[in-house]
């Protein structure tokens, strides 16, 4: 299936409707909570928990045997569970520091779930296709019913966060100050956790364990650098997840035997690229150029310095002088002396040069400021 | 035991050693998930490798498969250093995108390359044993033993030469620099060993589980001692264990060997999170417990030796003002009683010369934060323990 | 000062980190319309005691009451300025935003900040001398200016005490004869200001109360009657001398 008909058919055919609304929620979702937990510098909690959450859904087959996704999911949601908290014992009650709980636990829980699902395979009357698209994720299994639970879930959390919203941008920001308004930092900072937890879960079916955390930090990270505002950060981050979902969705399942989970996160990062380059106020291309620029710009102030020391000397500011006695200045050019000329500050006529009223005015400007920055 | 399961036993092992000796100064330095990234990213070069070469075994596939674990670890301090995201969002970025790219030109080229995807989580140790290295005919055993065995040398080379560098900075960078060590050699040379270690592992025991063998035998072996040089060893043993009874395990329950080693392993790091001797939650919090009492009855005698008027040690005030619960104040005073601290003279609470002289010295150590003051000298004035 | 009401009452305050005291059987009866400095050397516990007036930590052992009622009660009289290094300054807000936060807290729940609160933020902007800077992103102010916006949070909320915890730590010289201005004007309308306090030299010119702390309390009362070489050697060690200019 080509990609172009993969998109004429999102409309017509019911599947494939119902695929992409999956992964547009789940994308929309991933990224707003996201922003809380990039926010939190809780990152790669988001990894552990979904890594944790591995041998949860392959006990929850063994115990009920079957391969229904919301019995798993629990499953999942309950190991993740144990996996955060535990994390959070190693890190209170020992010396070990969180990167060492978090890998740990990551590690320990996936190998210990990998045991299960190989296990499970060697099963006689068990097929374990079912529990494979966990750990890559398979969204052209999601069935209708997924999405309306997914949507149902998104709901409420929208409700949560508009009611919330100011708790919860106090909390990011300020954990401490909060506390002494009389807000129960521990309700919202449960309330947060949850919901960040429930969202990776959500996302296990159609991105996979292995690459869940990408989902809920790469949209973030991508909408921090194209705003300073935290609710266009969180609009943002929802479109840029549900398009990565989208997008991602519409490549894998317009190829063959490609899981969703590692596309979406590729486009996803390619987002990501984008905004690191390009975002006006933060891109990596524009810090560059607006280097380069304040770089000549001093370069241009020196020549001018250079000038208004010589020009001070004189009666008349204005007075002629010959281009050659700068040429013992450093980092003079002809190039620096028309667009000095052009900004109006000095005139040229011929092999000489003079100062202008305003480029003299600037120049005494510029060495009172440096002045000033100095003493500083 | 047939000769594959000695030979897999003897990979693992030696796969388990390679790891943990890079692992245990990645946890001492507090960099344990570079190891889970550079496990991570190794894949696309490791893919791209095979292209090239055609071979997994190849040296120079392990080159260019460590190279760009390197490459992650150079990205992620890029990124880092850009200040446009936190830290740890950039481990988080990275590693993703690049294990993505290699799934995906695995799952592209599934009939050239022979890696699934299964082989990238879990490795393949249980056929280790059946890619001989044959020189002129001649047998020499599997070549993965070979591969891992040469990682295996190079690091215990590098351990032993730059044993007093890697210890110093470690524990001490400024101290490092000033000793004329560059950290930054250190560092990626840490980093080179570790992405090396890591590709040749990975073939064994695949992506994730490799981070598993470089962590969790540090970090049991952290648990129980402060020293370096037992804490490499602790971590061998661990990982030396694992592997064995890692592959029996698999072998009883038919399943993948790697992940048994790794359930071994999250096993040994429970039973001693949890019964540790001084460092098991069983034991901190027992002496939470103690510690508790112990601070509370400071408080209580530091409170009458401030006080001398007698509303301020009616018994009752203990209760009052100091807000403590009835149930502490009086575990506080049978405390203070049984270690002759204290005496009661109707319901009035004095201080006695030893304890008088036991708060004036426990102020002394913990103005000056001399930890190991209050310790000793609580040896020196109980009897009794809280 | 024995007829004027205590607007702070710590009383047998203990706290202890790990099980390791770091503050010991504090008493502190600080009066209303004070400007106290609380001094003391580092690690020895001066945030500390702020914050557990404040209920931030949870001390072992002690009481304390604002205006002669437990903290909780008395919330709304109180007004915090944080460290200025305790928070995330590239969070993406901008200063206006950060200033309304001090309104929450009389806001409660859910309940959202309107015009009302929006013009009190803006006054307390001016107060400070950032009103120009309302909308800018709050990594783009350098040190002096984000402490400024953090005294103008705490101004919104319109309180009777004020904590803060060194609000002189890395701003520039008009920014912090700015921020004295405005301690000085809150203790002259009858507020009481706490302050963390690093530099010794400027105790007498700013302050008029003082708190010595080193673990325990070792003297507090007015500048002018405790703030001598004694008290300054017994809390910093051996013979610390600082010329005090009275």
């Amino acid at each position: 299936m080509e990609l172009q008909e993969y998109f004429r058919l999102v409309f017509t055919d019911y599947t494939l409707r119902t695929i992409t609304l999956g992964t547009a929620i789940l994308g929309a979702i991933c990224g707003m909570l996201g922003s809380f937990a990039v926010l939190r510098k809780q990152s790669l909690l988001g990894d552990a928990i979904s890594h944790a959450a591995l041998p949860g859904i392959a006990i929850a087959f063994l115990i009920t045997g079957t391969k229904e996704t919301n019995v798993l999911l629990l499953g999942a949601l309950i190991s993740g569970l144990i996996g955060a908290f535990w994390i959070r014992g190693i890190t209170r009650n020992t010396h070990l520091k969180s990167d060492t709980a978090l890998g740990l636990i990551l590690s320990l829980f996936f190998g210990f779930g990998m045991l299960l699902l190989t296990f499970i395979q060697k099963q006689p009357n068990a097929n374990q296709s079912g529990l494979d698209k966990f750990l890559f994720g398979q969204a052209a299994t999601l069935l209708a019913r997924d999405v309306w639970f997914m949507a149902i879930v998104t709901g409420v959390c929208l409700i949560i966060l508009i009611l919330f919203w100011k708790e919860f941008k106090l909390l990011l920001f300020d954990a401490d100050y909060t506390k002494t308004l009389g807000f129960n930092t521990k309700f919202i900072d449960i309330l947060i956790t949850s919901f960040i937890v429930l969202a990776i879960v959500l996302g296990l079916q159609t991105v996979g364990v292995v690459l869940m955390s990408a989902m809920l930090l790469a949209p973030a990270a991508a909408a921090r650098q194209w705003t300073n505002s935290l609710s266009v950060m969180v609009i943002l981050a929802a479109i840029f997840g549900a398009l990565a979902g989208v997008v991602g969705t519409g490549i894998s399942a317009s190829q063959d035997n490609l899981s969703t989970g590692p596309v979406i996160v590729l486009v996803a990062a390619v987002f990501v690229v984008v905004s690191f380059i390009f975002s006006p106020s933060r891109g990596l291309l524009f810090r560059q150029i607006r280097f380069i620029q304040n770089r000549k710009d001093l370069q241009l102030h020196k020549t001018l310095a250079f000038m208004y020391d010589i020009a001070k000397t004189h009666e008349d500011k204005s007075h002629p002088h010959a281009i050659k006695i700068l040429n013992n200045f450093h980092g003079f050019t002809r190039k620096s002396l028309q667009k000095l000329e052009s900004k109006n500050y000095i005139e040229l006529d011929g092999q000489m040069w003079s100062m202008t009223q305003n480029g003299y005015h600037f120049a005494a400007n510029l060495y009172n400021q440096q002045l000033s920055t100095n003493n500083d | 035991m047939t000769s594959a399961q000695i030979e897999i036993q003897l990979i693992a092992s030696v796969v388990a050693v390679a790891c943990a000796i890079p692992g245990t100064f990645l946890v001492l330095r507090k960099m344990a998930l570079i190891s889970d990234a550079i496990s991570h990213s190794i894949l696309p070069g490791l893919v791209i490798g095979f292209f090239i070469t055609h071979d997994l075994s190849s040296p120079l596939l392990i080159i260019l498969a460590a190279l760009s674990g390197l490459v992650t670890v150079i990205l992620v301090e890029f990124i880092q250093k850009t200040g446009l995201v936190k830290e740890d969002t950039a481990i988080g970025l990275v590693f993703p995108a690049l294990f993505s790219i290699g799934i995906i030109l695995i799952a592209k080229n599934a009939n050239d390359v022979h890696l699934d995807v299964d082989a990238v989580l879990l490795g393949e140790l249980a056929f280790a044993p059946f890619d001989r290295l044959l020189v002129d005919g001649i047998d020499f055993g599997p070549k993965s033993l070979w591969i891992i065995g040469s990682i295996l040398t190079i690091t215990v080379v590098l351990l032993m030469a730059f044993f007093k560098e890697l210890k110093v900075s470690t524990f001490d960078a400024g101290l490092a620099t000033a000793l004329g060590f560059s950290p930054a050699v250190l560092h990626y040379g840490l980093m080179s060993v570790a992405s090396v270690t890591t590709v040749g592992a990975f073939d064994a025991v695949g992506a994730i589980l490799v981070v598993a063998l470089m962590i969790a035998p540090a970090a049991t072996a952290y648990l129980l001692t402060n020293d370096l040089k037992k804490m490499l060893f602790l971590s061998i043993g661990f990982g030396v264990l694992s592997a064995i009874s890692g592959y029996w395990l698999a072998h009883w329950l038919d399943a993948s060997i790697s992940g048994s080693m790794t359930t071994v392993l999250g096993v040994l790091f429970l039973l001693v999170y949890l019964f540790a001797p001084n460092r098991g939650l069983l034991s901190v919090l027992y002496r939470n417990k103690q510690q508790r009492l112990e601070v509370s009855l400071l408080t209580f005698l530091l409170h009458l030796n401030n006080h001398s008027e007698v509303e301020e040690r009616h018994i009752n005030h203990l209760n009052e003002h100091i807000n403590w619960q009835k149930v502490r104040s009086k575990s506080v005073v049978d405390l203070a009683l049984k270690n002759n601290m204290i005496t009661i003279d109707d319901s009035i609470i004095s201080l006695t010369e030893k304890g008088t002289s036991f708060t004036n010295k426990a102020i002394d150590y913990i103005i000056t934060n001399d930890d190991t003051g209050i310790e000793s000298m609580k040896e020196d004035f109980f009897l009794f323990r809280g | 000062m024995e007829n004027k009401k205590l607007a702070v009452s710590v009383d047998d305050l203990t706290v202890a980190y790990n099980y390791k005291p770091v503050l010991w059987d504090i008493d502190l009866a600080i009066p209303e319309g004070v400007l106290m400095a609380i001094v003391g050397p580092n690690g020895a516990g001066k945030s500390t005691l702020i914050k557990s007036i404040l209920g931030i930590i949870n001390p072992i052992a002690g009481s304390i009451s604002i205006y002669g009622k437990p903290y909780d009660e008395q919330r709304k009289l109180v007004a915090y300025v944080p460290q200025k290094g305790s928070v995330d300054w590239d969070f993406p807000t901008t200063a206006l935003d950060v200033v309304k936060m001090g309104t929450y807290g009389s806001l409660g729940w859910i309940k959202r900040p309107r015009q009302k609160e929006k013009k009190a933020a803006l006054e307390a902007l001016e107060k400070v001398g950032m009103l120009a800077f309302k909308d800018r992103q709050i990594s783009q102010l350098s040190g002096g200016q984000q402490q400024r916006i953090f005294l103008a949070r705490a101004l919104v909320q319109n309180a009777s005490i004020y904590f803060m915890d060194e609000p002189f730590q890395g701003v520039d010289a008009t920014t912090e004869i700015a921020i004295i201005n405005i301690l000085k004007e809150l203790r002259k309308s009858g507020k009481t200001v706490i302050v963390v306090h690093h530099d010794l030299q400027t105790v007498p010119e700013y302050f008029d109360w003082v708190t010595f702390l080193n673990v325990k309390k070792i003297a507090t009362g007015p500048v002018k009657d405790i703030f001598n070489d004694d008290n300054l050697t017994k809390t910093y060690g051996i013979n610390y001398k600082v010329s005090v200019q009275q």
